[in-house]
């Protein structure tokens, strides 16, 4: 099966996401004897495209126009739709741009798309596709059997392999089209500040916390991980401590990290629902019977102002070794 | 202004969900509905901006069953106009049933057409922007802000990492995410008035799925994992674990 895999960008650089995006597809070419095409959008070169041949693209496509340089729904849906029906599979990432970008280029194919996914593979010809439904309560399994299927999925749940292979790159000619949506541009709150959904490691707080700016604590913890997130409970975040952006839960994000350290959170089923599918679960909590337990891989019973300091510390000396 | 919005009928949130004995659908038995909560953000801003601009006429559409009505009644008491139930059994496939209500809505002549960026039961994510694709129109998806003055439509929406502007004009489609507004609730007169405001059932098929749902599973439970120790000194210990065990350091 041929695949197409739409890579992202910011700021003339791939994003982090743009691999993983590549390991899916890899991974449902190898399974289908078929090959994997990568396309980027800018509105010039994009750091890190010479190196996509070692995460898995045979190709890249590299499509470029002056509007490019920010995200163009218009124009990638355009430039996508134009070369989808010579693939089997189109591959995005279900983040803010792949999830509005999915659904524009499958309404062009007139083609179902599967979103948020978990898992992929290939049974007859056709997609097969795992989801979680519900708040990830449930599980879906489905199959996707239009001629070309597109599928976005989950950041943090393919993980990018290098083979050391290389890849080439072709221009991608961009057919003319109605700017009809523009963005005007980002606010970076905080630039510097990784996104719960893509880091690898998220350390979330609780009421456990006291007061806001007690967080100070977890940001330490999370700049001495160094690819690392801070998350919230539903909790702070109703109380003002925290941005409804750093919600994990079932009203907030899904995330499947690494690695998830709560700290001060007591583990409410509305929480668990937003990070169960972390590899790693750590919980630090006073109350040797908080629920937040009952999912830790590994816990540590006890005051977090007193532990929190001491696990920054040596986690910084891990990383400085 | 000509105002539609999109509306689902979905199981309430903190309803406990079980699979059904067919494996692909869930037993209802017992559950209760509600109006898909991102689908309440739509509505309140579409009485909002009519309220706003002073003239104008809003409609709530849906696709599925007769049970839906009652959805839509609760959108009328809030202050909707007018509602559409475009009756089905409704689909997996996300396409087919924007199809069904990009059908609806094309003669409509609305100047905004309104979604929830997601349906909180099968997570879609794309509804809204299909209908959008189909009709031709421009579309913002998540937005957790919105202006509309004259035909120009602004609004913000997050991304990873920061806040998108975008801008496009009307007519336009617009999916919308916590943050938009507070909705409100329907008042005892708005519940009355309700009863009375016209409610068209238009039967439809919907077919050319290329999306099915094999089966549904439970995922697996977490097991409980093991408590290191107590207080700052069990820190070593759990990095340890976190090294040599779990492999994630
Ligand atoms: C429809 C609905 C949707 C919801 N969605 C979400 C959601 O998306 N995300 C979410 O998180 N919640 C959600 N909730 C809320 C959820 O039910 C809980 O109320 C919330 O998660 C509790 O937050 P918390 O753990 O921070 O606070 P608490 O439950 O108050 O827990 C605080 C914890 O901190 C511990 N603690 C206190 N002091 C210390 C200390 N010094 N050292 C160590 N530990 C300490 C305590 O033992 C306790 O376990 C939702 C609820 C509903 C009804
Ligand atoms: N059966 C339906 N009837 C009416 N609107 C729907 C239906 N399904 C989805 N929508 C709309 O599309 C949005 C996104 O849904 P989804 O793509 O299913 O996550 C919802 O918030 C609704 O506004």
């Amino acid at each position: 099966m041929r695949v197409l895999a739409v890579l992202e960008q910011r700021d003339g650089a791939l994003r982090k996401v743009s691999h993983e995006v590549l390991a899916a597809s890899r991974q449902l070419a190898d399974q289908s004897a078929g090959t994997v095409d990568a396309i980027v959008f800018g509105a010039g070169a994009v750091a890190g495209m010479d190196q996509l041949g070692g995460f898995g693209a045979d190709r890249v496509l590299h499509g470029t126009h002056a509007d490019f340089a920010l995200y163009c729904p218009d124009g990638a849906s355009t430039t996508i739709a134009s070369i989808g029906s010579e693939y089997g599979a189109i591959i995005l990432a279900a983040t803010a741009m792949g999830r509005d970008l999915a659904p524009r280029v499958a309404a062009r194919l007139g083609v179902a798309c599967a979103t948020d996914v978990t898992a992929l593979g290939v049974e007859g010809g056709s997609v097969t596709v795992t989801r979680p439904i519900y708040a990830g309560r449930i599980l879906q399994h489905g199959k996707l059997t239009g001629t070309t299927a597109v599928v976005s999925v989950r950041p943090n749940t393919f993980h990018p392999v290098e083979s050391g292979k290389a890849g080439s790159i072709a221009a991608l000619a961009v057919p003319s089209f109605t700017p009809r949506v523009a963005s005007k541009g980002v606010k970076k709150p905080d630039a510097a500040m990784l996104d719960v959904t893509e880091a690898s490691v998220v350390i979330s707080g609780g009421r456990g916390l006291k007061e806001p700016a007690n967080f100070k604590l977890l940001e330490d913890l999370a700049a001495a991980f160094g690819n690392a997130a801070v998350g919230a409970s539903r909790a702070v975040v109703d109380a003002g401590w925290r941005d409804h952006g750093e919600q994990v839960g079932q009203t907030g994000k899904t995330v499947s990290p690494q690695l998830y350290i709560a700290v001060g959170i007591s583990g409410a089923i509305q929480h668990l629902a937003g990070m169960r599918t972390a590899r790693t679960i750590v919980a630090i909590n006073r109350d040797k019977d908080a629920p937040i337990f009952k999912v830790a891989d590994y816990g540590i019973v006890g005051d977090l102002f007193e532990i929190l300091p001491r696990l920054t510390e040596e986690v910084r000396k891990i990383r400085s070794s | 202004m000509k105002i539609a919005v999109c509306l689902k009928r979905v199981p309430d949130t903190t309803a406990k969900i079980v699979i059904g004995a067919t494996r692909t659908a869930i037993d209802e038995t017992g559950v209760k509905f509600v109006p898909n909560p991102y689908d309440e953000f739509a509505l309140e801003a579409a009485i909002a901006l009519k309220e706003q601009a002073g003239a104008g006429e809003t409609t709530v559409v849906a696709v599925g069953t007769d049970a839906s009505q009652e959805t839509l009644r609760t959108a009328l008491a809030m202050g909707i106009d007018r509602a559409v139930l475009l009756q089905s059994a409704g689909s997996a496939d996300g396409l087919v049933v924007a199809r069904a209500l990009a059908a609806e809505l094309k003669a409509g002549a609305y100047d905004l057409i309104l979604f929830g960026k997601l349906a909180v039961d099968d997570y879609n994510h794309q509804v809204g922007v299909m209908v959008a694709e189909l009709l031709g129109l421009p579309c913002i998806t998540a937005a957790a802000k919105l202006t509309v003055s004259g035909s120009a439509v602004e609004a913000e929406r997050e991304i990873e990492g920061g806040v998108e502007m975008m801008a496009c004009a009307l007519p336009a489609v617009v999916t919308c995410d916590k943050g938009l507004n507070n909705p409100r609730l329907p008042s005892l007169k708005g519940i009355m008035a309700a009863k009375k405001k016209p409610l068209d059932v238009k039967p439809v098929t919907l077919d050319g799925a290329s999306f099915e749902i094999t089966s549904l599973e439970l995922p697996a439970e977490r097991q409980a994992g093991r408590i290191v120790g107590e207080g700052a000194d069990a820190v070593p210990a759990l990095l340890a674990l976190l090294r040599n065990e779990a492999k994630v350091l």
